[in-house]
């Protein structure tokens, strides 16, 4: 059972973590405006046409 | 001479930020969509040194720039002119914060209760000899090292309105839920510091788990829930034209007018305070008094504040400053009403009132039963009382009603209603008299022409490009039916009609039976239009404002159930007439504002339950009295926020969707407190008894939260 003592502060680790990513992503903003973040998806991007013409 | 465009000041609601750029945060009105928002920030963030971004789920706008302070205004000003409605906001919402410090909390709970199941599960199903003691005190160390944290940090909105209730000689739901976990840890913990089998802290954190989602559920729909008044306020905070003495126009705060100004208000814009017409013209009441057509005034007439202009530029006398106008009556009305809003007690509050001093005496009996009768050491017997704390903690009564709620809305949310108010269904069942508004709820407020009986073409083509040559609603109604350009030489006599003199001298005229001298018209109050050529007997053109297609089958279906009430601003002949053609008994023509609202007050103080169905800003005081109110997504913002509910399809149909979705979720709520009830009657004796291990208690507890939860996801499915 020696495997435990590690294996249980890994596991709680990886726990911290995603509950870090989390709090992270709520301070940040990404549950602010749920609807308008699914339609900017649609809006075109303004600096495409400049973009496509660097490309050239 | 070219005017510069009005601009007005938001100087005020400036924040300088840390860096020295100047921040705005304002609400946007008449955003409907997602590119609204994007033209909006396309425009704004075009200029250089500017940065804007619409939250389109909120309806906010914040805009940040460097450089001059009055470059804001200028921005806004050109904001305004696309057609958006700004209003600033002062700082960020407290509810939003607790909002997310509620999804904070359950994340740090869900967080905990995950990884304590993973030495639960380890410990429940070892037995004693395949799991060494130091092992499982090794578990229980670090279940404690989790749970404790948890406790602090999630239990803390549990804690505080348990205090808060405590304090003020109150108790509610939080207070045994509070005693319960701290109870639970501290037992916990000196169990496993003295390495014995049973610790509590997989159901703690559960417990928390379970509990913080249906508190943020019933937080999120409480949120959509916002004061109408203020928002009444805010519409009426425009920025007013007033002319000065030597004839220049100076913009002025609406709130900043003082009888004796003279108020200047161009076409199509709103009178901001009551007043006295000191031009003739035309204005739009509809708003204030639910009519269908615009009023001719004339000088000295009395105006109030909520008209629009329809006409040639006004000129008012302002009579009374903004408090002591009409729509000042109206506000102080609803935030009464807001206020007063606290009477209901909702169900899961009253169940709060019996639980609390139930859960705690068993716990209490159990202890002494065990100490006292059974002769069991203190900590043991202790430990059983908790385990009756933590069975009996309602997990499952917590998720019932906002679990319920959420579907619900959710359902109806698809079928185009929006549910503003958290309580609104669980009032909604109550109802026993539904009060109807008439124009835009009942009809669709929109004039349609009935079709004239034997016309010549030639007198039809006449009567449209006259028709054609004015604005006026009827007219417009008109040119809807018989299309047509303007026909020339066709002149707008002062608010009474239009006029042609012909090439031999004879005029033509439509308009008004008193423009015509048409003495003896049929009485029947309806709209109408007369049209003549000199020397030939007048015609008549009557114009009806439409019901809606299934405004008759809903009305006859709900007069079976409900007592029917029609309150109507409009002429009492009008109303008279639509009552008559859906069967309603009882209706009201000519009702004022004030006087919508003390008769929703007489019915509410004789004991009776109103359901209040209206969509101007005469009917939001109104709404705001009523049991419960509803809303078409047509009327104005001001009703939609007084509204518990708005609907968006057009027609009534919602309106009896609505109050069988009541019925059918509170049906469904009752079940999950029934099946909640009978979870208890079957662990709390165990409990008692003292068989409740901590597999037992983690196990009941979610299953009796799943059987909640999945009893009311059944509202989603039908």
């Amino acid at each position: 059972m020696d495997v435990l003592t590690y294996m249980i502060p890994i596991a709680l680790l990886m726990g911290v973590l995603w509950l870090i990513v989390f709090m992270w992503a709520l301070r940040s903003g990404q549950f602010d405006d749920p609807e308008g973040a699914a339609n900017r998806i649609l809006l075109d991007d303004e600096n495409d046409e400049e973009t496509r013409n660097d490309n050239r | 001479m070219t005017k510069a465009k009005p601009v007005t000041d938001y100087s005020a609601h400036i924040r300088v930020n840390a860096d020295g750029t100047n921040q705005l945060r304002l609400i946007v009105a008449g955003m409907h969509c997602a590119g609204c928002a994007f033209k909006i920030e396309k425009m704004l963030n075009g200029h250089s040194g500017v940065e804007a971004r619409v939250n389109v789920t909120e309806k906010r706008l914040s805009l940040v720039w460097a450089g001059d302070r009055a470059v804001g205004n200028n921005l806004l000003a050109d904001v305004e002119t696309m057609g958006f409605q700004l209003s600033p906001l002062k700082q960020a919402g407290t509810e939003d914060a607790g909002l997310k410090h509620l999804l904070r909390c359950i994340a740090v709970s869900g967080f905990a209760s995950g990884n304590l199941m993973v030495f639960s599960m380890a410990l429940w199903f070892s037995g004693r000899d395949s799991m060494g003691g130091a092992t499982r005190d090794l578990m229980h160390w670090y279940s404690a090292l989790i749970t404790l944290p948890t406790v602090i940090y999630a239990g803390m909105p549990f804690f505080k309105s348990a205090w808060h209730a405590l304090r003020h000689g109150r108790t509610n739901m939080d207070v045994p839920i509070s005693v319960a976990v701290t109870l639970a840890s501290a037992v916990s913990l000196y169990e496993t510091f003295h390495s014995s089998e049973h610790a509590y802290f997989d159901s703690v954190a559960m417990l928390l788990f379970l509990l913080l989602i249906g508190r943020y559920l019933d937080a999120r729909v409480r949120l959509q829930a916002k004061s109408a008044a203020a928002d009444l306020l805010q519409v009426m905070q425009g920025t007013a034209s007033v002319t000065e003495e030597d004839g220049h126009i100076r913009r002025i705060p609406s709130d900043a007018l003082v009888p004796g100004m003279r108020l200047y208000v161009a076409k199509g814009e709103k009178i901001l305070a009551d007043g006295t017409a000191l031009n003739t013209g035309d204005v739009d009441t509809s708003a204030i008094t639910g009519e269908t057509l615009p009023r001719h005034i004339c000088v000295g007439d009395a105006v109030l504040a909520g008209m629009i202009n329809m006409g040639a530029p006004l000129d008012i006398r302002v009579d009374k400053t903004q408090q002591g106008s009409l729509i000042g009556d109206i506000i102080a009305l609803m935030q009464r009403a807001e206020q007063g809003g606290a009477v209901y007690v909702r169900i899961a509050d009253r169940i709060a009132r019996w639980y609390t001093p139930v859960v705690h005496a068993l716990a209490l009996i159990t202890f002494l039963g065990w100490w006292w009768l059974g002769g069991v050491a203190f900590q043991p017997a202790l430990m059983c009382a908790v385990t009756v704390l933590i069975i009996t903690c309602p997990c499952a009564l917590g998720l019932a009603v906002p679990v319920a709620q959420v579907m619900a809305g959710g359902r109806l949310f698809r079928r185009g209603m929006l549910l503003k108010s958290a309580d609104a269904l669980e009032r909604l069942e109550k109802i026993d008299t539904i009060v109807f508004d008439k124009t835009g709820t009942l009809t669709t407020g929109k004039i349609v022409m009935d079709p004239p009986s034997c016309l010549d073409e030639e007198t039809k083509s006449q009567i449209a490009g006259m028709a054609a040559a004015t604005a006026h609603p009827l007219a417009r109604a008109v040119t809807a039916v018989w299309p047509s350009l303007p026909a020339a030489g066709t002149v707008e006599v002062d608010g009474r009609g239009v006029e042609i003199i012909q090439p031999d001298g004879t005029w033509c005229r439509l308009g008004s039976a008193a423009f015509l001298d048409v003495t003896e018209g049929p009485d029947d109050d309806r709209l109408e239009l007369w049209f003549s050529m000199q020397g030939r007997p007048p015609l008549r053109l009557t114009f009806s404002d439409r019901l809606h297609a299934d405004a008759a089958v809903v009305i006859a279906d709900l007069c079976t159930k409900y007592r029917v009430v029609l309150l109507s601003g409009d002429r009492p002949g009008v109303a008279a007439a639509v009552a008559a053609q859906l069967g309603i008994d009882e209706w009201y023509g000519a009702v004022d504002p004030l006087r919508k609202h003390a008769m929703i007050d007489a019915e509410i103080s004789a004991g009776r339950h109103v359901l209040m169905v209206g969509d101007g800003l005469n009917d939001a005081a109104a709404l705001s009295r009523a049991t419960v109110s509803m809303s078409p997504s047509s009327a104005l913002d001001i009703a939609q926020n007084a509204a518990d509910i708005v609907y968006q399809r057009a027609g009534l149909a919602s309106v009896a969707e609505v109050l069988q979705t009541a019925g059918r979720t509170q049906a469904i709520v009752r079940q999950s407190f029934g099946l909640a009830l009978a979870y208890n009657i079957i662990a709390v004796p165990l409990a008692m008894a003292g068989f409740v291990t901590p597999l037992v208690a983690a196990v009941s507890m979610s299953l009796s939260s799943l059987l909640v939860v999945g009893n009311a996801l059944r509202l989603k499915g039908e």
